[in-house]
């Protein structure tokens, strides 16, 4: 059974931070293509659960996996190598951020919203039928929670007694909706529903997260079938970097020019499209960091803060030189 | 004729046609934003967000057709169309059928595909050849913003479903978001052609299933839709630098399919090319050889197309996505020159 080693924690939580601020730095600069939807926001969540399993155990990530990737402890060098596109990445190049996998650290990713549900009820399927103790988790956002396919894998780990984790990282928007609005009930009932007991829990606080994820694991263990976890966070990034409603949040002149532009049409909804635009200025003004929050924690020994993120930064420099030095030698992809 | 962009275009006749037709609505994912001018002229009754549910708002679409209004289903990208297949396969493309032709699906299916911005292939698909294989679908792939807007026009008002193709990067919104999000470290190969161009004074809907003659020549036939067209009408300039005079074609619908046209054309010629982002096996070039040969024609053969999963890495992806240089090499093999 895990034990609960809160520096630790929070040395992982700020690993994957820093991580995947150098990710956001190469993305910035070109070097990396496409969307990048990072997890920074949702370590807590990530740290606590992950951190609490065991060898064998399987994983199943949405689009954002990044985080569950680092903190899983796959090399972060073929990581990021993976992000620029590089032969020598994690999947040679091509698939990318929201197409990772290892098959050694069973854990797999998908681009497509509420995949990882089924994902992680196959893993746990395998995992029961070799009589493994082993359990599989699926992280994914509260959007995913409205796909048939993830209610419908609800319903098949609890009727097969699945040793299932089903952790939903509820940051209340689906890409560009506010999820309350196009979700009915509540999803701790809608897991009841399934006959699977559900935990809310604060997201952004590891050490809350930590605790019910122990108690859910310990119960998946012990033959009790799938649990379900509701963690609340916040994405500071948005969907992805660049998302176009923080952009326009983050410049007052473009979000004036956006409402402005909407002036013309006067239309009956006019005071729905300045409520979606005010509510998406809070999405970002109501920046609740697990990071800030652990530190917050941990002050009373600010030598050791100030120490592990010394050694963090200076790690993830070391992995950020590296991977340009591989990159910079060339492609090997003919 | 005023310009317009290729969004912009399609936009312009969609508010245009729900000014006119109440029973016209719009719903997807996302839609109050990624419509914002639409839903603050028509409100939430009618431009109306959707949870990320697509085989339930999709199949809930194909119903609402048939019990008499005219929706607008956006599928975001087309590679997530395989949520919401059975909707698609066995209901929306079937129910004429089934009826004895009393009981249309008026829908449209508007979903956004293409790659060439390093998203890798469960964002970047064509899949036009997949959905154009099954019998009772319309399937629609403009290349510039005049055809972007008629053949809009025509699909709201079609009988029949359609399925209405937005190049990612013919749509500037589309690539804004996903490829650069704000960037200006990243570069793309967009044709000006298709992102910007001339429009008609008056929006009239072009018919469904006419190809579009876009460069009349006489030693080879180049066919594409979409954003191939435009590579096509970059390697006809290449060609013709060598000597070859290469009829470029637009075929704008899959299904329909104007094969009366493109024999026309291939008579003339006696060799074609067809150049598809859709992938290589079990797809539009294979189909378009076959309906020629059923038609008792004679032709030199080839298709540049995309022949497996597009990879991440922007390298391979430029390697596996038709280009005018892979167009080139082909069109000079198969005329053996």
């Amino acid at each position: 059974m895990a034990e609960f080693e809160i520096w630790q924690l929070y040395r992982k939580m700020l690993y994957s931070r820093l991580f995947e601020n150098a990710v956001k730095d190469l993305w910035d600069k070109g070097m990396i293509s496409g969307e990048m939807h990072l997890g920074t926001g949702e370590e807590a969540i990530i740290a606590g659960v992950v951190s609490q399993l065991e060898q064998g155990d399987a994983i199943a990530v949405d689009h954002r996996g990044t985080s569950s990737f680092i903190i899983r402890g796959i090399e972060p060098t073929l990581l990021l190598l993976e992000f620029l596109g590089h032969s020598k990445g994690l999947c040679a190049g091509k698939g990318g951020h929201m197409h990772l996998f290892s098959k050694e650290h069973l854990i797999a990713s998908s681009g497509i919203v509420g995949a990882s549900g089924p994902a992680a009820t196959g893993f746990a399927l395998a995992l029961n039928y070799k009589k493994e103790r082993n359990i599989a988790v699926a992280f994914f956002g509260e959007g995913a929670i409205n796909q048939g396919m993830m209610l419908e894998s609800l319903n098949l780990a609890s009727i097969w007694k699945l040793p299932v984790l089903f952790v939903c990282k509820d940051n209340n928007w689906a890409v560009s909706t506010i999820t309350n609005e196009v979700t009915g009930g509540n999803l701790i009932d809608r897991a009841k529903g399934f006959g699977i007991e559900g935990y809310e829990v604060d997201g952004t606080d590891v050490e809350a997260v930590w605790k019910v994820t122990n108690e859910a694991i310990s119960k998946i263990r012990n033959n009790d079938g799938p649990q379900f976890i509701h963690a609340r966070c916040v994405h500071t990034e948005g969907h992805f970097l660049g998302d176009p409603l923080l952009r326009y949040n983050r410049n007052p002149n473009l979000l004036a020019e956006v409402a402005n532009s909407l002036k013309k049409y006067a239309g009956k909804s006019l005071d729905e499209i300045l409520l979606l635009l005010r509510k998406i200025g809070g999405q970002t003004k109501k920046k609740v960091d697990p990071i800030v929050i652990i530190e917050k924690k941990l002050k009373n020994d600010p030598d050791r803060l100030k120490q592990i993120e010394e050694e963090v930064t200076k790690e993830i420099d070391q992995v950020v030189n590296k991977t340009l030095e591989i990159f910079d030698g060339g492609m090997n992809n003919a | 004729m005023p310009k317009m962009g290729f969004a912009q275009a399609i936009e312009n006749v969609i508010a245009k046609a729900m000014e006119e037709d109440e029973n016209v609505i719009i719903m997807g994912e996302d839609v109050h934003g990624l419509r914002l001018n639409l839903f603050a002229r028509f409100g939430k009754e009618r431009v109306i967000p959707t949870p990320i549910s697509e085989s339930a708002f999709v199949g809930a679409a194909v119903t609402a057709a048939m019990a008499g209004i005219r929706p607008i289903a956006e599928i975001m990208l087309v590679d997530f169309i395989g949520v919401t297949m059975d909707a698609i396969l066995n209901h929306a493309a079937k129910i004429s059928f089934f009826s004895g032709n009393k009981w249309n699906v008026p829908l449209v299916i508007r979903t956004a595909c293409g790659g060439g911005y390093g998203d890798a292939g469960q964002h970047e698909q064509s899949l036009w050849g997949w959905l154009a294989h099954i019998p009772g679908l319309n399937i629609v792939v403009p290349s510039n913003p005049a055809d972007a807007g008629g053949l809009m026009l025509s699909s709201i008002y079609a009988d029949d479903p359609v399925i209405y193709f937005e190049h990612k990067l013919l749509a500037d919104y589309w690539l804004d978001s996903m490829g650069s999000g704000g960037r200006t470290t990243v570069s793309f190969d967009v044709p000006e052609n298709g992102l910007e161009g001339e429009v008609p004074d008056k929006w009239e809907p072009l018919p469904l299933g006419k190809l579009k003659q876009i460069k009349e020549g006489n030693d080879i036939t180049l066919v594409s839709v979409g954003i191939g067209v435009h590579r096509s009408i970059e390697a006809a300039k290449i060609l013709e630098e060598k000597g070859i005079s290469a009829e470029v074609l637009d075929l704008r619908c899959l299904n329909p399919l104007d094969i009366e046209e493109l024999k026309n054309s291939v008579e003339k010629t006696s060799a074609i090319l067809v150049i598809d982002e859709d992938y290589k096996s079990y797809g539009l070039s294979g189909e378009i050889s076959a309906m020629l040969l059923e038609n008792g024609l004679t032709f030199k053969f080839g298709r540049v197309c995309t022949e497996n999963t597009i990879p991440y890495s922007r390298e391979l992806e430029n390697q596996v996505l038709p280009n005018k240089e892979r167009i080139v090499n082909k069109a000079l093999e198969i005329l053996k020159m």
